[in-house]
């Protein structure tokens, strides 16, 4: 007996989850514990799904949504390959959330003037900007800035600290 | 200590501390110009506590240019050129002599009486009444230093002149002007946000600035003497690299209130804002030639940093800077006739100059973490922020490469310096 009720749960779990993060590849594994509390008294047939998950996925540290910042090689603002499900994840959001607003502030590493990389972080903000309302935020939600060279996240005058700093937050 | 100056002086490469008191900066001279005047200041005569802040400020400054050596004057005090007996002074090796008398007037005012005497030709170079108000032993000794500058070289002197910089400690910020041998410090803000590119009033009356005081880059223009201050460019995005032109009736700016970083121009109360560049890639770091014709800019249209230049009217738009490397923030030498920017290759930034005429770089520093050059208002020296036991500090090349100097504030990082009329 217990152990069908562990199994109606487990399904329960799958099927939540699977509804919840359709993009994310390796989302069933790590499952959030309290939502399986939740979920388990409701005495629903197998594929139902989840009634009431209260938790805001911008708030679900397992969620794409948790990663908020975007990387660029030097002196290159376009959006990299592996950076884009994040930011289309976020747009996804905004989109499904009009209340919700973004702060975007674009950053460079040392190597430039700073009156270039002022310019080179503003249109590093930008790009997420745009590529956030192609896939569905609107213009409203969204203010993009540039801090360029002047608010290093690291520092030192190396790679490693280079390629934390050429960065665009994504800030709610 | 000013027998130590003067032994350290005498030789052709030489580096020198010179010892300020109560100065925000310290400086240290590395190098020495080709010929150097050998001149003899003689404390003047009158208030000797006066005389001796001024003697002071005329050796330390005549010195910080590499283009003098101090001819000891030892036992020796002549006031007017009567008590001069040019033997001894030739004899002793000099070349000019600076003698004369300081007193305090009536109304509080500081009046030095100071000659400069040829002592090969015997004969007088210049005279002249220096007066400042109360408390300005400074002002007083630079002019002089301004005039047997001027004498001695044919080129203006500097040392009246003043400087702008940030001065970043930790998170904080403060926009500074100061003489240009770091004395005489005045802050023009400061605050717990960046602070980036000041821009001197071609009058010196004013300083524009980048503060991101409200979270993203806006220009402000400020008094230095009333220290009002109003936004002159606050659009959405980042408004930046503020630019006089030599009229100071309009300043170039850079917007992206449309898109990318594009050059504007408006006027200082931020009315009449015009759009004069639309490439649509960064297009930024304006600089007006002396007669206000041209602008340099940086852009990126060509697919990496280069130097530009347009007419401020609109038109041809043309590259200056070709070949290796990645080059930014340009800036008119005085005279018009070249530009002073950074060039950055293999991952190194040097100060370097460029004939219009020539199209020919010519690389002035090592190399290191070197950017934002200015040139005094003489054209013979550029001020540029560099680095220097892990602090930013601000540096000085004479523009034939021979004479450098170091300049490190009290505590924290120097940054974006300008020079200043």
């Amino acid at each position: 007996m217990k152990k069908l009720v562990i199994g109606i749960m487990l399904v329960n779990l799958l099927a939540a989850c699977a509804s919840q993060k359709p993009k994310e590849p390796e989302a069933a594994a790590p499952a959030p514990a309290p939502v399986v509390a939740e979920a388990a008294p409701a005495p629903a047939p197998a594929p139902a799904p989840a009634p009431v998950v209260e938790v805001d996925p911008l708030n679900d540290p397992n969620n794409i949504l948790s990663s908020r910042s975007v990387y660029y090689p030097f002196d290159v603002s376009a959006v990299q390959d592996a950076d884009k499900p994040v930011v289309q994840a976020h747009a996804k959001y905004l989109s499904e959330h009009a209340a919700r607003n973004v702060r975007l502030e674009g950053n460079c590493d040392e190597r430039g003037s700073n009156e270039y990389n002022l310019a080179l972080g503003q249109r590093r903000a930008d790009g997420v900007k745009k590529m956030l309302m192609l896939g569905g935020a609107k213009t409203g939600q969204m203010e993009s800035v540039s801090y360029g060279e002047e608010k290093p996240k690291a520092s030192g005058h190396n790679e490693a600290a280079w390629s934390q700093n050429r960065r665009t937050d994504i800030k709610y | 200590m000013l027998l130590r100056v003067i032994q350290s002086v005498i030789g052709s490469l030489f580096l020198l501390h010179v010892s300020m008191a109560n100065a925000e900066l310290s400086i240290e001279i590395i190098g020495a110009g080709e010929h150097q005047v050998p001149v003899a200041i003689v404390p003047f005569g009158g208030d000797d506590k006066l005389a001796l802040a001024i003697n002071d400020v005329v050796v330390n400054d005549l010195l910080r240019s590499g283009l003098f050596r101090m001819i000891d004057a030892e036992g020796k005090s002549p006031h007017e050129p009567a008590e001069v007996s040019y033997p001894e002074w030739l004899a002793r090796g000099a070349e000019a002599l600076a003698i004369g008398t300081v007193a305090v007037q009536a109304n509080g005012r500081i009046e030095a009486r100071f000659r400069l005497l040829d002592v090969v030709k015997q004969a007088e170079l210049a005279g002249q009444v220096v007066s400042a108000s109360d408390g300005q032993a400074r002002a007083v000794g630079h002019r002089i230093a301004d005039l047997i500058y001027e004498k001695m070289t044919g080129d203006k002197g500097v040392f009246s002149t003043r400087i702008a910089y940030v001065n970043r400690r930790g998170q904080h910020f403060r926009l500074v002007v100061a003489d240009s041998d770091g004395y005489n410090e005045q802050t023009v803000l400061s605050q717990n946000q960046p602070i980036m590119s000041p821009s001197w009033s071609p009058d010196g009356s004013h300083l524009a600035y980048v503060s991101f005081e409200t979270d993203h880059a806006v220009v402000y223009v400020q008094s230095l003497y009333t220290n009002q201050r109003k936004m002159l460019a606050g659009f959405s995005g980042s408004n930046s690299a503020p630019a006089w032109a030599p009229n100071g009736k309009q300043l170039a700016v850079v917007l992206t209130r449309d898109g990318s970083s594009q050059i504007y121009l408006i006027r200082p109360d931020g009315t009449g804002v015009q759009r004069i560049t639309f490439s649509g890639e960064i297009d930024t770091e304006p600089n007006f030639s002396p007669d206000g014709q041209y602008l340099l800019f940086t852009s990126d249209r060509g697919g990496s940093p280069q130097i530009y230049r347009m007419p401020v009217k609109g038109g041809v738009e043309q590259r200056m800077t070709f070949g290796e490397g990645t080059n930014f923030s340009p800036r008119h030498s005085p005279d018009g006739k070249g530009f002073v920017f950074t060039h950055l290759v293999s991952g190194k930034f040097y100060i370097a100059v460029q004939d219009f005429q020539t199209g020919q770089m010519e690389i002035l520093t090592e190399g290191g973490w070197e950017k934002r050059p200015s040139f005094a208002p003489n054209g013979k020296l550029i001020m540029f922020a560099s680095e220097a036991r892990e602090r930013g500090i601000l540096a000085t090349v004479s523009s034939d490469g021979r004479v450098k100097q170091r300049m490190f504030t009290q505590s924290g990082d120097a940054r974006e310096p300008v020079w200043g009329p």
